[in-house]
């Protein structure tokens, strides 16, 4: 589990987080949802530690997380996987050792250990075949599933996922959404994805929170968001045709 | 002013993370091979094209100066060599280094940080700032001071080609001047400044680099600022430590 509490953040006077309180659950896929520029990308990245609060706080299961000094927030860290919008592959390295690098520095596994455990994860995201690539050779999809596999192979507590579909044909979407379900369930881990795309909200978003102007306007499963009495919400759920013509059918 | 000071206590700062204990030593010395051979390895064709040139073009221009019957022609050889250890090799070098080394420093790194690579070595739990410039560092420190020897080296061979090639000295003399009051403090001292500068270098770039944010335009400005920081830094501290090593 993940909570965040009343937390909020300001760049040079100009607020981007105000107040948001939010629990995110264990073995679910939690969605943050929004416009572009909402503040979805800076909740993720308070969440990680990657921006510093300017107050509130942050917990890992009871653990405050934003009062960690940087050496103890290193043992959570290794429990965190998180897959970038970009895939943010290191590019002079191959596919393997993008993959293998967590395990280089942080395990004593042997080498074929650790060569097994990223083919097992290479695999596990469909992607044999490409272990000497480059990330300029790889296509938008592998790129993501890379990520994917690099952030899974430590076998993390907690994923994060900053906009996994952006650039990416909806076939390619699906794969990578249907991808992430699947090992959020598998590895009960606690997801977050952070994501303006509504078929990944109606597929597979199990609790979804809706961020506005940096604020927290409303949380509920995809079940409840098609009936959400939030006019803003509406504007953002109903900006696509297709959107529409689901809700016509489940009325 | 309070600009200057600000950037000079992230730059400390910087260097903090930078010398804190590596994650694995492993990895690091792995890293460190593979950036002497990007860095330093990679400089040497440019810096043996100009230290060749440098160095005929020294010679000629001492054997017209020098043009007297009671100036011996021995001090041609003695001026081109005193002139390549003491300042040629070691500063002049390193100036062109910091336009070519520190330029790829600044947008290697700048661009990790636009990409989000930096940010995802940092959320692995990696030290971003260690792992990515602690190895640059120690391989240009390392390297730096060889680049030194071999454009001593190159550059008295380019004085001693002109000489034969043109004649216009025997290339004897030109020897003997090579020999003429050798102090192999000069060759110390050279080293010296040039692991200095290679720091100097490596640092700054880095830390220009480190914090870039924004665009590609915003790497490019980052690696125009690495260079210029580290020439100006360069040229001080030749000062300092000509100041220091030499009077």
């Amino acid at each position: 589990m993940i909570k965040a509490d009343h937390i909020s953040k300001s760049f040079e006077g100009r607020t981007v987080l105000d107040d948001i309180s939010v629990e995110f659950e264990t073995g679910k896929t939690n969605l943050i949802i929004g416009r572009s520029g909402s503040g979805k990308t800076v909740l993720l990245k308070s969440l990680v530690g990657l921006h510093e609060v300017d107050s509130g706080a942050v917990y890992y299961d009871d653990v405050c997380y934003t009062h960690l000094t940087f050496k103890q927030r290193k043992a959570i860290r290794k429990d965190i996987g998180m897959i970038f919008q970009g895939g943010a592959l290191l590019d002079s390295s191959t596919v393997v050792e993008n993959v293998k690098l967590p395990l280089d520095l942080f395990t004593d596994q042997s080498e074929a250990e650790k060569i097994e455990r990223v083919a097992f994860c290479l695999e596990r995201v469909r992607l044999q075949g490409a272990d000497r690539l480059y990330p300029s050779e790889l296509s938008g999809g592998m790129i993501k599933r890379v990520a994917i596999a690099r952030a899974i192979v430590m076998n993390p507590r907690y994923l994060f996922c900053d906009e996994p579909n952006s650039g990416l044909d909806p076939q390619t979407s699906v794969v990578i959404d249907n991808l992430i379900h699947d090992i959020t369930r598998e590895y009960n881990i606690t997801t977050i994805i952070n994501t303006h795309d509504m078929n990944s909200v109606m597929e597979i978003g199990e609790k979804i929170v809706y961020i506005h102007e940096g604020r927290k306007w409303w949380e509920g499963t995809k079940d409840d968001i098609l009936d959400a009495d939030n006019a803003e919400l509406n504007d953002f759920v109903f900006a696509s045709a297709m959107a529409k013509r689901a809700r016509r059918a489940t009325r | 002013m309070i600009k200057i000071l600000e950037l000079t206590g992230r730059y400390f700062m910087l260097l903090g993370k930078v010398f804190s204990r590596p994650e694995k030593m492993r990895i690091y010395r792995e890293r460190i091979i593979f950036e002497m051979e990007a860095l330093g390895l990679g400089s040497i064709p440019l810096t043996a094209i100009i230290s060749v040139f440098i160095g005929a073009v020294v010679t000629l221009q001492m054997s017209i100066s020098l043009e007297s019957p009671f100036i011996p022609q021995y001090l041609i050889g003695y001026a081109t060599r005193e002139t390549m250890v003491l300042e040629f090799s070691s500063t002049v070098v390193a100036l062109i280094l910091a336009g070519k080394v520190g330029s790829n420093i600044a947008s290697e790194i700048g661009t990790m940080r636009i990409t989000e690579q930096i940010d995802a070595l940092e959320i692995m739990g990696v030290n971003s700032a260690s792992y990515l410039i602690l190895p640059k560092i120690v391989a240009t420190v390392l390297f730096f001071p060889l680049l030194t020897l071999l454009s001593i080296f190159i550059g008295c061979v380019g004085g001693y080609a002109i000489a034969y090639l043109t004649g216009i000295m025997i290339p004897g003399d030109y020897i003997e001047g090579m020999h003429y009051a050798f102090l192999p403090y000069s060759i110390t001292y050279s080293l010296i400044k040039s692991a200095v500068f290679a720091f100097i270098i490596t640092s700054i770039s880095a830390f220009c680099g480190y914090y870039a944010n924004g665009n590609s335009l915003e790497v490019g400005r980052a690696s125009t600022r690495a260079v210029v920081a580290s020439s100006i830094v360069i040229m001080i501290f030749n000062l300092i430590l000509t100041q220091i090593l030499l009077v």
